[in-house]
């Protein structure tokens, strides 16, 4: 239809934007900045620029009379994290919870991605594709939220298991609970990419398999696993880093000490205003993501093989 | 129905187990919004009685409509900044090759990678070095450029789509570039921009972590939210206001799906 209307319109006649728009074909690197220079200065200046600077910001310090910021280079704040041992409890807690909330999702999202790639036809796929949808944007807070309710001591799941005779429940605010939560919010992420490597899979490959003897696991371990492998990497650098980041699961579903990084960092800036130790805290996450997203792409090149 | 006995059992387990975890998904938010109609001001559950009572006292709270007024202002902005940045991104890396574009693509896409907390402690940090007070309009710019990736994604994911043939159809037809870019292109990609301008209000309106480093004095819905359960303040209202983000960033969201297809495209 808009081809259509494409062809049936007149040719434009000579005018200044005519003249203006052949300039433009002539010169694609005027094309070419005119298009590409406001989003990059835009990124440049408010995403790359503080990147820069909360890197350069942790070799800073603050002045502990004043509280005023001292430019500087300075270990300071990197010694301090290293010798400090609360620090290494809170980043391993941090770190160890979002591995195994990237595994928890993996076995949880692989059902019912294959459900949507291998074995729904579209109708079907497009009801599941909803089904995950609806979580995946619902609020997060609604979400936390959610389990707090779920998990607290007049909650469902304390009901369910008072009726059942099984006594209270032992995760509320632990560590398992902010486990839970953190395996329930970003269940969508895995399930999605999952599917889409799955999709692309050639059906006959698995009935190839079948025909070769390979029994359901076999297949399963040799074809239909080493296919889905891209999509559970792109799905795991989503639940890892949104695990890594986050402070706000911990603070409502989390128990007395159940910091992750993100909440010494905000309690560093909220609270103690020291922004260049807060700083070198987030570059704990940031070098974990660095490193992560390396392997992922080494594990990538080596699964395209 | 097959030929495989094993395969047809193996995907009953497989059905089975899925929808175990649809259960899963789809429980905490249904129970959530059930909470918001409970006529008692503590969360027990079973739910003892129902009532519209704190439904009329959570929107008649000035906080609670305060909040959302400056929620509703940063998400249109950020949206209305995002959505231009993020299609001239997109146009500029669909139609350009360029020294550098690999790593254009790839620092466009970073702030889906990293986590929440270096962004909003980048911006904080930045703010503060900079002298810049942390005001609505941090807020927005943060918000703005957190939204960007999503909306590049999106529409980048469209042009990809598009048969190259179209525009040079239109270009030998004799139109020129504005021409073909109002009357081929822009209809062609108009349902993809459409979408991300609404996940990406949909995306601001929710966010908490790099809200909370850029916000200042500010008081967004989440924020609200988030200080009411810590301090334990107006539960009932929570869960009243909670259901209602619910629905309003999933009106976005699910019009999206009617238009394009697109929402999956994270």
């Amino acid at each position: 239809m808009t081809q259509a209307a494409a062809l049936s319109a007149p040719k434009p006649a000579a005018s200044p934007l005519r003249r203006l728009s052949t300039l433009l074909w002539r010169l694609p690197g005027l094309r070419l900045g005119l298009l590409g220079l406001p989003p990059s200065i835009w990124f440049l200046l408010f995403y790359l620029i503080p990147l820069a600077v909360l890197i350069i910001a942790a070799f800073w310090s603050v002045d502990s009379l004043t509280g005023a910021l001292q430019p500087g280079f300075s270990l300071h704040n990197f010694k301090s994290l290293i010798e400090t041992r609360i620090y290494h409890t809170v980043i391993f807690r941090t770190i160890g919870i979002a591995a195994a909330v990237t595994v928890f999702d993996i076995l949880l999202a692989f059902p019912i991605a294959y459900w949507m790639g291998v074995i729904a036809g579209p109708k079907a796929r497009a009801v599941l594709g909803v089904c995950v949808l609806i979580p995946l944007w619902s609020s997060y807070l609604a979400r936390v939220y959610a389990w707090r309710l779920i998990l607290s001591h007049d909650g469902i799941l304390n009901w369910l298991m008072h009726s059942l005779g099984l006594g209270e429940n032992a995760i509320g605010y632990s560590n398992w609970a902010m486990t839970l939560t953190f395996t329930y919010l970003w269940l969508p992420f895995m399930i999605l990419p999952i599917a889409t490597a799955l999709e692309r899979v050639p059906r006959n490959l698995l009935e190839a398999s079948a025909d070769l003897g390979g029994h359901g696991f076999t297949t399963l371990r040799r074809v239909v696993l080493p296919l889905a492998a891209p999509g559970m990497i792109a799905g795991s650098i989503f639940t890892f880093s949104l695990t890594l980041g986050d402070y706000v699961t911990p603070i409502l579903v989390g128990g007395p000490s159940s910091d992750f990084i993100g909440n010494v960092i905000y309690k560093t800036v909220g609270v103690a205003n020291d922004i260049p130790f807060a700083a070198a805290l987030a570059v704990v996450p940031l070098v974990v993501m660095g490193l992560y997203l390396w392997a992922t792409r080494a594990l990538d090149k080596e699964a395209s093989i | 129905m097959n030929q495989y006995p094993a395969v047809f059992w193996g995907r009953l387990g497989v059905i089975a187990a899925s929808l175990v975890v649809l259960v899963f998904l789809m429980g905490p938010i249904i129970l959530v919004m059930t909470y918001a109609f409970s006529a008692s001001n503590v969360q027990t559950f079973p739910i003892q009685g129902w009532s519209l009572h704190w439904l009329h006292q959570a929107l008649a709270d000035p906080q609670v409509r305060e909040s959302a007024g400056i929620s509703v202002q940063v998400a249109c902005l950020a949206t209305l900044i995002a959505t231009l940045l993020g299609c001239l991104a997109a146009f500029t890396i669909h139609s350009f090759n360029f020294f550098g574009k690999d790593s254009a693509v790839f620092f466009l896409t970073l702030p889906i990678a990293l986590p929440g907390i270096i962004t909003g402690m980048a911006m904080s940090s930045f703010f503060a070095f900079m002298g810049i007070h942390l005001s609505f309009w941090t807020l927005v710019i943060a918000h703005a450029t957190f939204c960007t990736p999503i909306v590049y994604n999106t529409v980048v994911g469209r042009l990809a789509r598009l048969p190259k043939s179209f525009t040079e159809a239109s270009a030998d037809l004799g139109a020129d570039g504005f021409y073909t870019f109002a009357r081929v292109t822009l209809p062609l990609v108009g349902s993809a921009i459409t979408a991300a301008a609404l996940l990406a209000f949909a995306l601001s309106f929710d966010e908490v972590i790099v809200t909370t480093f850029t916000a200042g004095t500010q008081t967004t819905l989440p924020l609200w939210i988030l200080g009411s359960i810590r301090l334990g303040q107006s539960l009932p209202e929570v869960n009243v206001v909670v259901s209602a983000v619910i629905i309003f960033t999933l009106i976005p969201v699910l019009l999206v799906q009617r238009l394009s297809g697109d929402a999956g495209r994270v």
